[in-house]
């Protein structure tokens, strides 16, 4: 196995996950592809842990902590989503622009 | 080494299937129709990407990753989606009108991370690896090595178990006009 092959498909994910993040309308898809990016970041840490295979398996470590937070966050940003809707009835982040000057 | 022998290596075989399945469930996340698809579509995407930490014998953090993000951030999106009446149902209108430039911008962000990181590693091989990372290994390294991360990363999860719940709850209505009776 190459270490190039698997840092090419994360870098496929993140640049899938950026596309995502720009063109998406609605705030829960937006969240979506912020988890793909998160998703290639692991892949690409667990490829550095096999090619350099550290004495305490650091870039596992690492990727625990990566998935531990992404939890957090979107537990976060569904809430934040939740009240947004709550208040306009609509998850379209378009019309979120009361501090646009 | 070149293409023909590595496809003759099994584990290529494997990272090919699992590979291509992984980037064309990505790419039908951000463009799919249907909002529900997305979710599933990336549950496909997070699945593969656990066989690929399973071919790179990190076995602890692919069962971690299949409990945790399929097990309990896709259902969270859902209820996400179910509740916010994201638009269910085929619906047109779900990307801005930006997708020429996001386009440009996410495939030149690509060609740029596969070309760097051609440059620096080049065609370097990752030796076979005969074990799976033993979780005593995991454990261990977290509680000593690093403990101070993972203290703090519980301290994040109890910060965004609180907010979730002070964010979300329904506000508590005064019950005024019981008191005022029953005074």
């Amino acid at each position: 196995m190459i270490l190039n092959q698997f840092l090419i498909l994360a870098a496929l994910l993140f640049s899938v996950g950026v596309y995502g993040l720009l063109v998406r309308r609605n705030a829960v898809m937006v969240l979506l592809a912020v988890e793909l990016m998160l998703a290639g970041v692991n892949i690409n840490l667990i490829a550095f842990e096999a090619t350099i295979r550290s004495a305490l398996a650091v870039g596992q470590i690492f990727t625990i902590f990566v998935i531990t937070v992404a939890a957090a966050e979107v537990g976060i940003g569904l809430s934040i989503v939740l009240m947004i809707f709550r208040n306009r009835s609509s998850a379209n982040i378009d019309e979120l622009n009361l501090m646009k000057w | 080494m070149n293409f023909a022998t590595w496809l003759r290596q099994p584990e290529n075989w494997v990272f090919l299937l699992i590979g291509s399945a992984v980037g064309a469930s990505a790419i039908r996340v951000v463009t799919s129709k249907n909002v529900v698809h997305a979710a599933l579509y990336l549950v496909a995407t997070l699945g593969g990407s656990a066989a690929l930490f399973l071919l790179l014998s990190a076995e602890f953090v692919a069962w971690v990753l299949v409990l945790v993000y399929i097990g309990a951030v896709i259902v969270l999106f859902l209820f996400g989606i179910m509740i916010t009446k994201a638009p269910l149902g085929r619906e047109a209108s779900l990307d801005n009108d930006r997708k020429g430039i996001a386009a440009l911008t996410s495939g030149a962000l690509f060609v740029l991370l596969a070309w760097a990181s051609l440059l620096a590693f080049g065609s370097r091989e990752i030796q076979a690896v005969g074990e799976g990372t033993s979780t005593a290994l995991i454990g261990e390294a977290l509680l000593t090595r690093f403990a101070v991360p993972f203290e703090v990363v519980s301290f994040v999860l109890l910060a965004a178990l609180i907010g979730g719940i002070t964010l979300a709850r329904k506000d508590l209505t005064p019950k005024e006009e019981e008191e005022g009776g029953a005074v």
